[in-house]
This record gives C-alpha cells, structure tokens and sequence, in this order.
C-alpha cells in the first residue's frame, strides 16, 4: 500500500479561539467562588455537580488551570470519590444502603424489587431517565433499617412495598 | 400556649416527623390551639419515632411512634394535655429504656431546640469552655488527661497525651480536626449528636484549640449525611455571631476558625491520614506514619485528630472535673460510650452507657430481642471490621481490654443484630468484598489481598479444597493484619476470622451454598 507522505506545509492550520463551553465556565465560578483554593477542591467538585448533575470531562482543565494544580490531580480525585458522577444520572438518584445492618433487615430483597421493578442493575439508570439507584454503604439510619437516600431525603424502614409508594410519591410530585 | 416537641433528627425524618410536625401546625390551627412546635434532636429511642413530646406542669411527656395519620386521633385524646393514648409513654423522663441510662455526652440531646444557643447555655452549655478560658493549656490538658478519656472513633488512645504532644510543640499554626466520617454500619452517634446538639461538638473543638493553640479547625462530616452537615454549618454561623467562634471568644483574646469539609463517599476517609488528605482536597489516599499527624499533621502541620465522640465528652469534662468522668466505666475504659443497638432489634436506639455494661444487657434489656422475633444468632461489634460474636460471647463487659481478649473491639459502640437466618459464610465474603471496593489501594495486602480474599472464600462456600483453603484464608488473614497501612487492610480479618471462629458450621456444609450461585451471577 501507498502511503502519502505529508509535509507539515500540507498540514493546515487552523487558529481557532478556544472558546470555552457553559460547563467549563460554571466550573471557573464555581472555583472562584471558593477563592480558586486547591483545598477546597472536594467542595468545588461537589458544588459543580449539584449545579450541573455531573463533572463533565472538559471542566478537569479548567478547574486544574484556576486551582493552579495538574489535570491528573483533578482527574485523580474525581475518580477516587464515589460520590463525583462523570456522566449525568436519573432526575432522581435513589441509594439504597447494602450495610451490614441493613442486611440484616433484608436491603438485598429490597435491591432486588428496585432492579426489577427499573429494569436496571444497580448503578443503572431507568430507560426514562427518571431514576438512578444506586448502592450505599450506611446511611446513619441502621436502628431503622432497610434505609435510603434520594437527594437529600431520607427513609427508613423501607421494605418493598413502601418503596413503591415512596416511588409513587416522587412521580406524583413531578407531575405537580 | 403549648410546646410541642417533633425531633429533626434524620433518623425521625425518615420515618415522617416532618409530615407530622405540619399535621400538629394544621389541627391545631383548627383546633384553635395557640401550640409552639420545636424540633429538637432526637432522644434516641429510635424505635419510637416520631416520638413527640408535650410540655405539661408533670413534664414532658412522650407519644411514639407516631405517625401523621395518627394526629388527629391524638388531639381528640387530648395529647396537648398530656392526657392518655395508645402511644402514649407517660414522662419522657420516666421511660426506663431513657431513665436507666447515663447521659453525659448526649445529656442535651433531644431536650434543646439544637439551633438555640439560649437553649443550650441553659442547659449547661458553654460552662466547661467559660472554664478552660480561665486555666492555662497544659491545665486543660492535664484535666483532660485526668478523665481518663480514650479515642472514641474506635482506637482508644488516650486522647490527654495526643493534646499534650501538640501542646508542647512550637509551631506558627496548630489544626483541630473532627472526623466525623461516621461510615461504620450500625453506628449514627455522631450524626445524632451533629444534629441534636451541634454547639456541644464545636464547644468541645474550641476547647481542645485554646489548650493547645490552635486556631482553626475543621469538621470532616461524610456527605452521606447531609442534614448533618445543614445543622452544623448553621451552628457554627450562629456561635460565631455569638462571639463564641471567631476572633477574641468572649473577650478572651483567644481565636479559634471553624469550617466544615463535606466527604465524598469514600469510606477510607475515616481513617486519619487519609481524611486529611481529603479535608487538603486530594485523593483520600493513606500516609504513612511516622511522622504522627500529632507532629506533622493537615497541611504538615500540629494537629489533634478526634473523632465526634471525644470531642463532645471534652465539655463536661471540663465543666465537672476529670474526676467526675473518670468515676464513671471500668479498668482502663473510662466515662461512657454512647453504644448504638442496630440491624435487626426490636428497639433500635442509642444508649449511652458507662463502661461495663455488656452486649448481653445492651440488646436485651434495650434491643428488646430481635425484630423479627426469631433468636439472636450473631452480633457485630464496632463497625464492618469489627468481629461477629456468639450468644456465648455476649457477656463480656464493654471494655477495651476485655474485648481485645476475644478478639474483638468494642469499635464506635455500634452493636448490629442478626437472627437465625444470617448465612456466616456471606458476611465474611462481603467484609471482603467491602475492603476491596473502599481500599485505597496505597499498599498491597489491603488492595490484592482482599480480592484475593473473596475468591477464596468463593471456593469455600463451593467446596473447592475447602481444608485448604481454608488454611490459605488463615494465612491470608494474618498477613493482611500484620502489613497492612492502616486498619481497613489490618482489621478487615476481624469480622472474616471471628465468623470462621464462631460459627465454623457455616462453612463447613454438607452441601455447596445456595449462596454461591447468587454471588456468581
């Protein structure tokens, strides 16, 4: 086979301005917001992803830039915490607690429900869009186990039954 | 016009205080009933909420579990009067699961409005800080060390000396941090007392940074509880308009900064070395020790690290003397640990408890057996990487010392309850499994040899060479505790080992685990 043999006076460049998207400009704010501090880099990361669902992959430049630390060092930390999500999730992101004292209340019935009931692994979301759910290890609840989190709700005592109505509960109040 | 008490405490919301405080506004707005509703912390019978509280002239008294349909039935009863009902529990005082306790650290919770420092000064609040104003740093530190007061995140080092080296260190900036990465399952004290009585945690933290100079702290609280991190950030706000945070505390002289650092989900960050990787905004990843943080500690600097628990026992520690806490425990344990009873237990709560008291007491004369009302099979003590323990361990005393003797630690003082259906061989595989997934992967017996540890448990429950395998677990096991970094590599062999130990018949079956197919797929 042929090969062409280019010349980097073939090559054509391009000057293009890079203009930054509305993910990596909410990223810079939220930095300057916290005074552009590395430290504070968890709190940035977290308040980003309530502002936006998710920590999109062309933000780890940006925030590296403005915190005056590498892209590796972002890319680090949002991929060691659980918590930080690099794609965007359900509307409503449901964790069920898998914790030893949740276990002993039966969350693995529970997980199962949810699973079926989605059509999802966990970790999975809804075809809809509507649910992620996720598993959780504790959720300071364990004296009134199974429990769940969904957003900043919590919920005891969960068994499947209860789920459905809770479920139930959130469409009823995205309807409103 | 009557006071009404609805807890705020998560625990209750979960379970729908909120719907029955706006059930309470609405009947008796139509009652016509002039009613104040305060949402305090909770009292931590957490098996009667929403437990909610009227104020009479007797005292307050307590209906539970009530939920928002059951309102109207109440005011029709004349709850507001204190008058009886099938919910009804006469004095809150009076409850013997409350009344048998002894409440030191939580002895505001769930009696304040936790957002009132009003509220919280007149309930002695504030009295051991006003002290330590007064003393020297080496005097708050010697009455500290007086108490007898141990870490009570779970490795018990006395917390006198860990002051007393930052105390004779120099240094231009010295840090306080409170790890309350609670992410132990069964335990919810210190989410208890961030949201009940949040003024007694920062009032502990200042203490500690006026005895040994520090000026700024941090609160490391898991972001699994977020109404935790709401009720202390306003808390701290509030202290700080207060002047009882900030820049010369009541005219003192003395400053001290309070801010707190919300976690991300990661399990390890409750390890020491690691949360202040975490609260520098880095990687949760584990340091090396030497040096100790007491040395070189949050940005290489002093540091006390404290977990929640010993941070709240500072203040009335100073109030009442280090004699007084120390009268309280035994042996070398001393003052109380809020024990939490979880899982499957008919009355979940916390019962703060000197030293002493055993599991046996703990989850039958609180827990009240199990749930489901099938028999206790096993308990796990301190955490997932506590031991699972017998029936025939149950009388053990609550001591450091005791339970180390049995292999096990008493942990956080979180006790999880299961019956006669929990499969051993599952629990061990999922303290695995769980060290694999939150290692932080710094050294290897804690990264491989938890992965390697599920597959060989895998074969066990299989009936693959199970004799040799085993041996091999064993062996795996000690290696793991041995070389391990820190404690999620060095103690996950507690909880696999003590079920190996205990309850050897779950793993030596006649017949494969129905167990393994589910792990399988």
């Amino acid at each position: 086979m042929a090969k062409s043999k280019a010349k980097f006076s073939d090559v054509k460049t391009e000057v293009v301005a890079a203009v930054p998207t509305s993910a990596e400009i909410a990223a810079l704010a939220v930095c300057a917001r916290h005074g552009n501090k590395p430290d504070e880099l968890l709190e940035i990361l977290h308040e980003l992803q309530e502002q936006i669902g998710y920590v999109p992959e062309a933000t780890l430049t940006a925030i590296g830039k403005a915190l005056n630390i590498s892209r590796a060092e972002v890319h680090g930390v949002v991929t060691f915490y659980h918590d930080y999500r690099r794609e965007p999730a359900g509307r409503h992101i449901i964790k069920i607690c898998r914790a030893e004292a949740c276990q002993s209340m039966g969350t693995e019935k529970l997980c199962d429900h949810a699973e079926r009931k989605f059509g999802i692994k966990l970790g999975g979301t809804s075809a809809d869009g509507a649910y992620t759910v996720e598993a959780v290890y504790c959720l300071g609840n364990c004296a009134l186990s199974p429990a769940m989190l969904i957003g900043d709700r919590l919920f005891g005592k969960v068994d499947p039954t209860r789920f459905d109505t809770i479920i139930a509960g959130l469409a009823q109040e995205a309807a409103e | 016009m009557i006071t009404v008490y609805v807890p705020r405490d998560a625990a209750a919301l979960s379970v729908g205080a909120d719907e029955v405080a706006t059930a309470i506004a609405s009947e008796a707005k139509k009652a016509k009933k002039d009613v104040r509703i305060i949402r305090n912390g909770s009292r931590g019978m957490l098996f009667l909420e929403t437990l909610v509280e009227v104020e009479t002239p007797k005292g307050r008294v307590a209906y539970g579990p009530v939920m928002a349909s059951d309102v109207a039935d109440l005011f029709r009863a004349g709850f507001l009067d204190g008058k009886a009902h099938k919910l009804g529990h006469g004095l809150t005082d009076e409850i013997p699961y409350f009344k048998s306790q002894e409440r030191l650290t939580f002895a505001r919770c769930g009696i304040t409005d936790p957002l009132s420092i009003d509220d919280y000064r007149s309930h002695g609040g504030y009295d051991g800080l006003t002290k330590a104003l007064s003393m020297k740093g080496s005097e708050i530190v010697e009455e500290v060390t007086t108490s007898g007061l141990r870490g009570r995140g779970g490795a018990g080092f006395p917390t006198g000396i860990k002051w007393k080296t930052v105390h004779d260190l120099k240094a231009d900036q010295k840090y306080i941090a409170c790890n309350a990465d609670e992410g132990d399952s069964g335990t919810f004290a210190d989410r208890m007392l961030m949201e009940g009585d949040p003024f007694c945690l920062i009032e502990g933290m200042t203490i500690a940074a006026i005895a040994v100079g520090a000026t700024v702290g941090y609160i490391y609280i898991r972001s699994e509880y977020p109404h935790a991190v709401k009720v202390m950030r306003e808390a701290i706000e509030i202290a700080r308009r207060a002047n009882w945070l900030g820049d010369d505390i009541q005219g003192s002289k003395r400053s001290f900064e309070l801010h707190v650092r919300m976690g991300a989900g990661a399990y390890i960050c409750g390890e020491e070395t690691s949360m202040l990787e975490s609260i520098e905004g880095k990687r949760g990843i584990v340091r090396f020790k030497p040096p100790i943080p007491a040395i070189a500690g949050l940005f290489g600097k002093p540091t006390i690290i404290n977990n929640v628990m010993s941070l709240a026992a500072v203040p009335i520690i100073l109030a009442k003397g280090g004699a007084f806490y120390r009268d309280y425990g035994v042996g070398r344990s001393r003052g109380t640990l809020a024990f939490q009873i979880a899982g499957n237990v008919k009355q979940g709560g916390l019962v703060e408890k000197a030293f002493g008291v055993t599991t046996r007491q703990l989850i039958d004369d609180w827990g009240g057996g199990t749930a489901t009302g099938r028999p206790i099979r096993a308990v796990q003590i301190g955490g997932p990487l506590g031991a699972y323990l017998p029936p025939s361990k149950f009388d053990v005393p609550m001591d450091y010392e005791e339970f180390t003797k049995v292999d096990a630690m008493v942990g956080h003082g979180g006790l999880v309850v299961f019956d006669d259906t929990v499969d051993m061989a599952k629990q061990a595989r999922f303290a695995m499994h769980f060290c694999a997934v939150e290692s932080c992967g710094k050294c290897t017996p804690c990264r491989i040899g938890s992965t390697r540890g599920v597959e060989v448990i895998d074969k066990i429950i299989a009936h693959d060479n199970r004799d040799g395998n085993l041996a091999l677990l064993a062996d795996l096991c000690v290696t793991m505790a041995d070389s391990s970094l820190c404690a999620m590599g060095g103690l996950t062999p507690m909880p696999v080992m003590s079920a190996i130990r205990n309850f050897p018949e779950d793993f030596h079956r006649a017949a494969p685990n129905q167990f393994l197919a589910d792990a399988a797929e």
